[in-house]
């Protein structure tokens, strides 16, 4: 989506993403970028909460006005739920299910080595 | 504030490693990053939404299995996209599409007068592994429709 982004606007389109991966939209490198520091999923606020979303979707809206110049990143004023585990769980690798991942990871170079998928 | 922001590229790293992959993804990277200025008030500015989502059914893949840059109407846009990416899945749910492309927010948006219109269309750009594809294929694409549909600035949200 980064990409996207900086395509757009070296064409003159102006651009804002809104996210949650705040490592790898600033390692790329963006215009504007509204950073919400949820799981990933959910880059405009909570599911079902649509007076959180319009917040968010504003706050983003108007750094296409207000960002002083690229690279801009603001952090919206929320934060994810009742839930301080979130952060632990994302891609977590239990040491017990090492071989499972392995397979896992065999299997899908299989799939990708069949013609005619990607 | 319950921590510091999630290390994405450090987890990803560890987990596809754990996979079996014996090379690490590398980022894109640039040393300058574009920046142009809004060119009217946003109150009177028309705005595309940009979506990480599949259409329902993946029908925007073609015979060879790969994905193209697809488009919905703001009027009509589909119940449940499909939204089979690498987010969060033990941790929360994409049941609402609003949470990944606001539609309703940036209706709202329009009704209020804090921005001037939304574009008939919104744009689903496919996840790629591969940036040259994103960057000659797919933007080039985004930015075609964008331009047909008047728009003035877009939203990008990532899932």
């Amino acid at each position: 989506m980064s990409l996207v982004a900086r395509h757009l606007e070296a064409n003159g389109v102006p651009t804002v993403v809104l996210g949650s991966a705040l490592d790898i939209v600033e390692y790329c490198g963006v215009p504007r970028f509204l950073f919400s520091d949820f799981p990933l999923g959910n880059p405009c606020g909570h599911p079902w909460r649509p007076d959180m979303q319009r917040a968010i979707v504003e706050q983003g809206l108007r750094l296409l006005d207000s960002a002083p110049g690229p690279r801009t990143t603001v952090r919206a004023p929320f934060e994810w739920k009742d839930d301080p585990g979130w952060r632990a769980r994302y891609n977590h690798i239990d040491p017990a299910e090492r071989e499972a991942l392995l397979a896992r990871g065999e299997e899908r170079r299989r799939q990708r080595a069949k013609p005619g998928t990607a | 504030m319950d921590g510091q922001p999630t290390g994405y590229m450090e987890r990803t790293r560890h987990y596809y490693r754990a996979l079996g992959y014996k090379s690490d993804y590398v980022w894109a990277i640039f040393p300058d990053v574009p920046f142009v200025r809004l060119k009217k008030p946003l109150s009177q500015a028309r705005v595309g939404l940009v979506t990480t989502a599949g259409p329902p059914g993946d029908t925007n893949r073609d015979a060879n299995g790969v994905r193209h840059v697809w488009s919905g109407a703001v009027s009509s846009p589909p119940e449940r996209p499909t939204t089979d990416l690498a987010w969060d899945k033990e941790s929360t749910h994409t049941d609402d599409r609003e949470s990944y492309l606001p539609i309703a927010a940036v209706q709202t948006l329009v009704a209020e007068g804090v921005v001037g219109d939304i574009a008939a269309r919104f744009y689903g750009v496919p996840t790629e592994y591969s940036q040259k594809k994103t960057i000659e294929t797919d933007a080039p694409e985004v930015l075609a429709r964008i331009r047909e549909d008047g728009a003035d600035a877009a939203l990008l949200c990532a899932l």
